[in-house]
């Protein structure tokens, strides 16, 4: 397998830190996405009390420095942290893991994931599922058949936007997880690493364009299928 | 058989209405503001009044005493919304198959073949209805309604947003359902052409009370009720086409009086229900000669009705059935029109178009349903 010469272009360090930011941003992506659905959902469309302190904890980790969420994180989710102490002991374990780094990607993403499904839920008429109801869907009914068909474009585009948010995330991860070769060595942190050591700028070059490729490729890719999710979808 | 009692309170308005709604279409007729789509909202669910019982002949959908309301999609109503509301991420197929996948298996269903045909929509099945135009998605969206085996249908004011070229085109479509289903329907309007044309029974309503209700003919020919205006009132009269007349005119037999209109396209004995608008109607105490208008009835004046204008509204009796005239208190005056006097009605032929004849029963029913002695 030897795509014209890529696999000879890349080392193998350099591979390892790309097949994990691949794995930790997937993950990061998958897990986040109901989760995102529901909270803006919650935020378009539910009045509750305390809705203006989630949707500024939604977006705290846009504001925040990076290095802050990363240490709050290494807090709570570290193993002698209050929840990181519990899950340690079913077995799950964060902290200096690929585990962690998928969390802490996932939490720097969320807000990106979720204001792009909120802004299309915004855009649902509600009077769409009103005439849904009357025709005998359940609310349950009424949000898969006729909601979230229509959220779907804002779902990809959110999903897209928060892989590449995942894909690029650095001052959180090396925080919370440090940099560990094959285990949280994604990619920012892998070119982060080469530029420390001398005669590292090759490889931190190459997967600096690794970098810029699949950032733009995941905007592109966010742009063609949001358009054409949104064409099946409204019909035009 | 539908039976409503609602009580409910806005901020400034206040809604107290009951009525039934027998089979056929109940028109609830009354200008905006004056509470028909709080009733239709209360019917359908999507609104909880502050009291009130809703009944159909099978089930009690609301009733504040008992503390019975089911939700908007356990009382299977078919909704004809405004704005049509389609689905956008549905074909018309899938829109009118939407409601059936919903509906009790035992549920007494209309066949998706004959709504198509009924509607005439087979042509659009595999669009989506950003494709269709505004006729065409109100058509539809009367076949979602009819399809999701309700126990009713609402119509709110579904040909409000339509021009008239549109609105000719759905009316034939909205008269073959309720001389051709079961389902009894609910509809509101604020155009007494609508209501001439479509209503079996007619509630008129006025902010948030009911101040009439009858049959098409008995509301439409009371001077007394004319909740969009004198300008648009205008009687109905029920009558057969006679024959076609060569020069383009056609015969109709109203009660035993002959009517001329433009050419209908309809056959020699279907019946009809035509809509002689007061302003189209003059007045005279002795038989007129001379004229060039075509349709002259004699009969006897019911009522006069005089407002603050200087216009009245006059009711004859005929032996073609009600008619309004539209005249100003100076010929009420001048002509000592009062109850009992004779009087002729005359109308000319192509004062009335197309439009204002619909199909229908020729026999005025009661609000009951029956027809009238």
């Amino acid at each position: 397998m030897d795509w014209l010469g890529l696999r000879d272009w890349l080392g193998p360090d350099e591979w390892r830190a790309v097949a994990l930011s691949l794995q930790v941003s997937f993950w990061a992506t998958l897990v986040s996405l109901p989760l995102g659905v529901l909270t803006a959902y919650a935020l378009a469309r539910w009045s509750f009390p305390g809705k203006q302190i989630l949707n500024g904890l939604v977006h705290l980790p846009l504001i925040l420095p990076p290095v802050v969420t990363g240490y709050i994180l290494l807090l709570t989710f570290g193993t002698r942290g209050p929840v990181g102490s519990v899950l340690a002991e079913v077995g799950i374990v964060f902290a200096f893991r690929w585990t962690g780094a998928a969390l802490a990607a996932g939490i720097m993403a969320f807000p990106l994931m979720v204001r792009a499904i909120r802004l299309s839920i915004e855009a649902i008429d509600p009077k769409l599922e009103e005439a849904s109801a009357t025709l005998g869907a359940s609310p349950a009914w009424v949000f898969l058949t006729v909601t979230l068909p229509l959220v779907l474009p804002g779902i990809v585009v959110g999903a897209i936007l928060a892989f590449a948010k995942a894909m690029g995330e650095f001052g959180a991860t090396i925080t919370f997880v440090s940099n560990i070769p094959g285990e949280t060595r994604t990619i920012p942190s892998a070119i982060y690493a080469f530029l420390q050591v001398p005669g590292g700028e090759g490889a931190a070059l190459r997967l600096v364009i690794v970098s810029i490729v699949v950032a733009m490729g995941a905007l592109l890719l966010s742009e063609v299928l949001g358009r054409r999710v949104a064409e099946r979808v409204g019909g035009r | 058989m539908l039976e409503i009692a609602l009580a409910h309170r806005f901020e400034g308005f206040t809604l107290d209405v009951a009525f039934a709604a027998p089979p056929g279409i109940t028109v609830l007729f009354g200008r905006s503001g004056s509470g028909k789509t709080t009733i239709v909202n209360a019917i359908s669910g999507l609104l909880r009044p502050d009291a009130g019982r809703i009944s159909t002949a099978d089930a009690v959908l609301l009733d504040t005493q008992k503390g019975i309301a089911l939700p908007p999609h356990r009382r299977r109503i078919g909704y004809v919304f405004q704005e049509g509301r389609l689905f956008p991420h549905l074909t018309v197929r899938q829109n009118l198959r939407y409601g059936a996948w919903f509906a009790p298996k035992d549920a007494p269903r209309e066949d998706l073949g004959r709504v198509v045909d009924l509607l005439g929509i087979g042509h659009l099945l595999e669009r989506r209805p950003s494709a269709l135009s505004g006729g065409e998605k109100q058509r539809v969206a009367i076949g979602r309604a009819l399809l999701c085996a309700p126990r009713l249908i609402l119509a709110d004011e579904p040909l409000a947003s339509l021009d008239d070229a549109r609105k000719a085109e759905i009316l034939p479509y909205l008269e073959r359902l309720r001389d051709e289903t079961a389902i009894p329907i609910v509809y509101v309007s604020h155009s007494a052409s609508e209501v001439a044309r479509l209503a079996t029974t007619v509630v008129v309503l006025e902010r948030g009370h009911v101040v009439r209700k009858g049959s098409a003919a008995e509301v439409m020919g009371d001077p007394a009720v004319t909740p969009t205006g004198a300008r648009e009132a205008g009687a109905i009269l029920a009558a057969r086409v006679a024959r076609h007349h060569e020069d383009g005119l056609t015969e109709l037999d109203a009660g035993g009086e002959t009517l001329l209109l433009p050419r209908l396209a309809r056959p020699p004995g279907a019946a009809v229900r035509v809509r002689v608008a007061a302003n189209d109607v003059l007045l005279a105490r002795t038989r007129p000669e001379g004229l060039s208008a075509l349709n002259i009835i004699e009969g006897v004046v019911a009522e006069v009705r005089t407002g603050e204008g200087p216009g009245a509204l006059v009711a004859l009796d005929t032996a073609a059935g009600r008619v309004l005239a539209r005249i100003t208190r100076r010929s009420v005056a001048a002509l000592a029109l009062a109850p009992g006097v004779r009087a002729f009605a005359v109308l000319k032929t192509v004062a009335i178009a197309a439009a204002d004849v619909g199909a229908g029963d020729a026999a005025p029913r009661s609000a009951n349903g029956d027809p009238l002695a």
